[in-house]
């Protein structure tokens, strides 16, 4: 559904409540001072606009981009109008139901497409240095922990010491790790890990890649044969491909998705990072240009910082600085 | 596609513009619009834009634009330019130390490129200035990061120091300093782990390596695709460390850059470097002009002219020239170039530094996919001599034929001859800035 529909649907099934509020409120502004509704209004709007200038701030501020804020702002000032809304505490909340909503759908779990009875198997891609491996070694604990076995392949064998760097999380985890040497050729590397997977008959199948620039076409080709390898040796499988975005990045992780959503055709985001200051604001809009759901966040460096990604909680923190600025 | 670069967005206000005759100052009003979205697009920090708007409308509106003949080349220029300034002068000199070794701390947030770097920093040390580097692991957090630099040190048989992941950065600092000095090396470079810049005890610990290693330089690795948070970033560092430079990674991805803009604004401190690449070799110094037309989606003209120049054959370039001046150049001098433009490097990576490239959608996915240029090899080859000195002769039923003969359909023909008709047309253009000098000659299609 569109990002559009999905917000009017939300809107329509409160405006009853909320136009009960408003009843009140007006009713008294009209019954006692007539005139002074214009003035009212007058006001309320200069109001409103500020308002919105400092709401677009602070999402372009939280790395949500221009396009999506613009739209989204555009939407916020028709539902302001419609539903007369004055009070900009209103509003927010409006707001942020709004950005949940378009965070996940009402029908969708977030949770990881696990098979049941069958060897599940996730590819994990992304740009370099976004920390793949590390939310590799998270996840191979949080599924150990759901009572899984769990079996690594080091499919990253450019990039010096990432087969060691997957080895160390394969002990903190206690799982074992499939790899070749240094230099190997990847699809080498999964192929043979997927056989090891299938013959220790582990539940879930965990792959590092090396981390790629999406515009260096001879490489993301090399990740579509590795995924083909995947398709070839496991029907159905990969059954989650795992694309794993920095916070910190900008607006080049719509570039991101798009190209390796192309290649690989990306089934969930893991936003990595989010303990720092940046606000990972773009998964709005890979969410609503290319509908791909986040499914983890990352939140530090030790292996249990990885989360189920929860979007009210997200939409809180992009807005933590408004509030802020509010107390101020 | 969401990123059009700023030539697009002011397209059609420009051609307004061009129907009257005159800027008005609400003209010049709505390109700001335009700069502005161009930046934010760019991952410009919000506030750095403002600033930015508001001192080049100024500039805009005084004087250049309005008695402009040519206004929309006048305001792009003037954008351009102040972006440039703005961005600061060509630095890719390190410090050196009086008395050796200089010691050059490496700092950033993880995953930003620093062990990378660090290796290559050393490899331009050694390889450019013949100075004898000492490489210092110092990440005792990040798993494997220490064999990671000493992987790199394998590599470019350089020597790298370290004493495992239990021992404390500052004593490994303390150690590799005293050897370095024993030993006479040039420059000690110390890699230090990936940390948030609100991490208050990590923080301290680099303060701490920095009182004992007394670095001439500190250098921020910042990773060119970071967003709006940049300036916090640098700015945290910067205030905790005194960071001396920064050097820019992964800008041989497709981002626009603008954090480079967001922390020169809110630091000052000078880019000194581009990581443009996974090898070794591939650091290269900053160049802000470059950086402008990109953060602006000019295309990095300059780029490929230099690169361009310093690979094609002087003498086939200047006949090449002349001949991208009269349109004389045909479909053999084509098929010449396509040869040369594979020696140039990744063609995707070429294609993103025209001008315009962008927009032609044909001609990027031709030279973007390896197997499509031998098809168009392939039809070219199909041409006869006539022919490929006269496009314009290609009729319907030559087209026939040529398709039948390269084994590639009409349509593909047709679009080869399209395509090499906007490229004829984008060489021209290129031709003239060649001829001219570095700065200030951009022209585009619709000015
Ligand atoms: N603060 C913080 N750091 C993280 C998080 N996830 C990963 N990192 C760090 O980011 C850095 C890079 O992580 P890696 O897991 O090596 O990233 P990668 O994507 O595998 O990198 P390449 O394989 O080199 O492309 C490491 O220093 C990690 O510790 C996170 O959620 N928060
Ligand atoms: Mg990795």
């Amino acid at each position: 559904m569109s990002f559009l529909k999905r917000l009017k649907e939300k809107f329509t099934a409160q405006t009853d409540a909320v136009t009960e509020k408003f009843k009140t409120g007006l009713e008294k502004t009209r019954n006692s001072f007539s005139t002074k509704v214009n003035d009212l209004v007058k006001r309320y709007r200069k109001v409103d606009e500020e308002f919105f200038e400092e709401l677009e701030e602070i999402l372009i501020s939280a790395d949500v981009g221009v396009h999506t804020v613009m739209e989204l702002i555009d939407q916020l000032k028709d539902i302001a109008r419609t539903r007369n809304i004055q009070d900009t505490m209103e509003l927010k909340s409006a707001i942020s139901e709004t950005l949940a909503a378009m965070l996940r759908k009402d029908d969708e779990e977030g949770a990881l497409a696990l098979q049941n009875g069958q060897m599940t198997v996730i590819l994990v891609v992304g740009v370099n240095g976004v920390g793949k491996t590390t939310t590799i070694g998270k996840l191979a604990h949080q599924l150990k922990q759901q009572g899984k076995s769990v079996l690594l392949a080091a499919g990253d064998t450019f990039r010096a010491g990432a087969i060691d760097q997957l080895e160390v999380w394969g002990e903190r985890a206690g799982v074992d790790v499939i790899k070749h040497q240094e230099g190997a050729d990847p699809a080498a590397v999964i192929f043979d890990s997927v056989k090891a997977a299938k013959s220790r008959g582990v539940d879930v199948l965990l792959c590092d890649t090396a981390g790629r620039l999406q515009n260096k076409v001879n490489l993301m080709n090399e990740l579509e044969k590795v995924k083909r390898v995947i398709e070839r040796e496991v029907p159905g499988a990969p059954h989650e491909v795992l694309l794993v975005v920095d916070a910190t990045t900008g607006q080049n992780a719509m570039s991101q998705a798009k190209i390796f959503s192309q290649a690989t055709n990306v089934t969930g985001l893991v936003l990595t990072k989010l303990d720092g200051t940046a606000k990972g604001g773009i998964v709005l809009g890979i969410r609503h240009e290319l509908d791909i759901p986040v499914k983890f966040v990352g939140l530090g460096e030790k292996i249990d910082d990885l989360q189920a990604f929860d979007p009210e909680q997200f939409v809180y923190g992009l807005f933590m600085n408004m509030e802020e600025e509010e107390a101020e | 596609m969401a990123f059009e670069g700023l030539a697009d967005r002011l397209q059609s206000t420009l051609q307004r513009i061009r129907g009257k005759g005159k800027v008005t100052e609400a003209d010049v009003k709505e390109m700001m619009r335009e700069v502005r979205l161009a930046l934010l697009e760019a991952d410009v920090n919000f506030r750095v834009v403002k600033d930015f708007i508001k001192k080049v409308t100024e500039r805009a509106v005084g004087q250049e634009v309005l008695k402009s003949l040519t206004p929309g080349q006048q305001v792009v220029k003037v954008v351009h330019d102040e972006l440039t300034t703005l961005l600061g002068g060509e630095q890719s000199k390190l410090a050196v130390g009086t008395k050796p070794p200089t010691v050059i701390m490496m700092v950033g947030l993880q995953g930003a490129g620093k062990t990378t770097t660090t290796g290559k920093l050393a490899n331009h040390l050694r390889k450019k200035l013949n100075r004898q580097p000492l490489l210092v692991a110092a990440d005792i957090y990040r798993p494997a990061a220490i064999q990671q630099l000493e992987t790199l040190g394998k590599q470019l048989s350089l020597p790298v120091f370290s004493m495992g992941d239990q021992v404390s950065p500052v004593e490994i600092a303390t150690k590799a300093l005293e050897k370095a000095k024993a030993e006479h090396y040039d420059y000690v470079i110390i890699d230090t782990a990936g940390r948030l810049h609100i991490d208050e005890v990590l923080m301290e610990e680099l303060q701490q390596v920095k009182e004992i290693a007394n670095p001439h330089e500190i250098l921020l690795v910042v990773d060119s695709m970071t967003g709006q948070d940049a300036v916090n970033v640098a700015e945290s560092f910067n205030e905790k460390l005194g960071v001396t430079g920064v050097v820019l990674t992964k800008l041989d991805g497709d981002t626009r850059g603008g954090a480079a803009l967001s922390i020169k604004a809110v630091t000052n401190l000078p880019i000194k470097f581009a990581g443009m690449g996974e090898k070794m070799d591939a650091l290269e110094p900053f160049h802000p002009d470059r950086m402008s037309s990109r953060i602006l989606g000019m295309g990095d003209v300059l780029t490929l002219i230099e690169k361009a120049q310093t690979t094609v054959d002087e003498e086939k370039a200047k006949e090449l020239q002349k001949k991208m001046r009269d349109m004389s150049f045909t479909f053999d001098d084509f098929l010449e170039q396509m040869g040369q433009v594979r020696n140039l490097g990744p063609l995707d990576q070429l294609l993103g530094m025209m001008p315009g490239a962008g927009k032609m959608k044909g001609l990027k996915n031709v030279s973007i996919d390896e197997k499509q240029i031998s098809h168009v090899e392939a039809i070219i080859k199909s041409m006869t001599k006539l022919e490929r000195e006269q496009p314009e002769i290609i009729s319907a039923s030559r087209k026939r034929r040529i398709a039948n003969g390269s084994g590639r359909t009409v349509q593909e023909v047709n679009r080869l001859i399209k395509q090499f008709e906007d490229m004829k047309k984008m060489m021209k253009q290129m031709s003239g800035m060649m001829k001219g000098k570095k700065k200030g000659g951009f022209k585009f299609p619709f000015m």
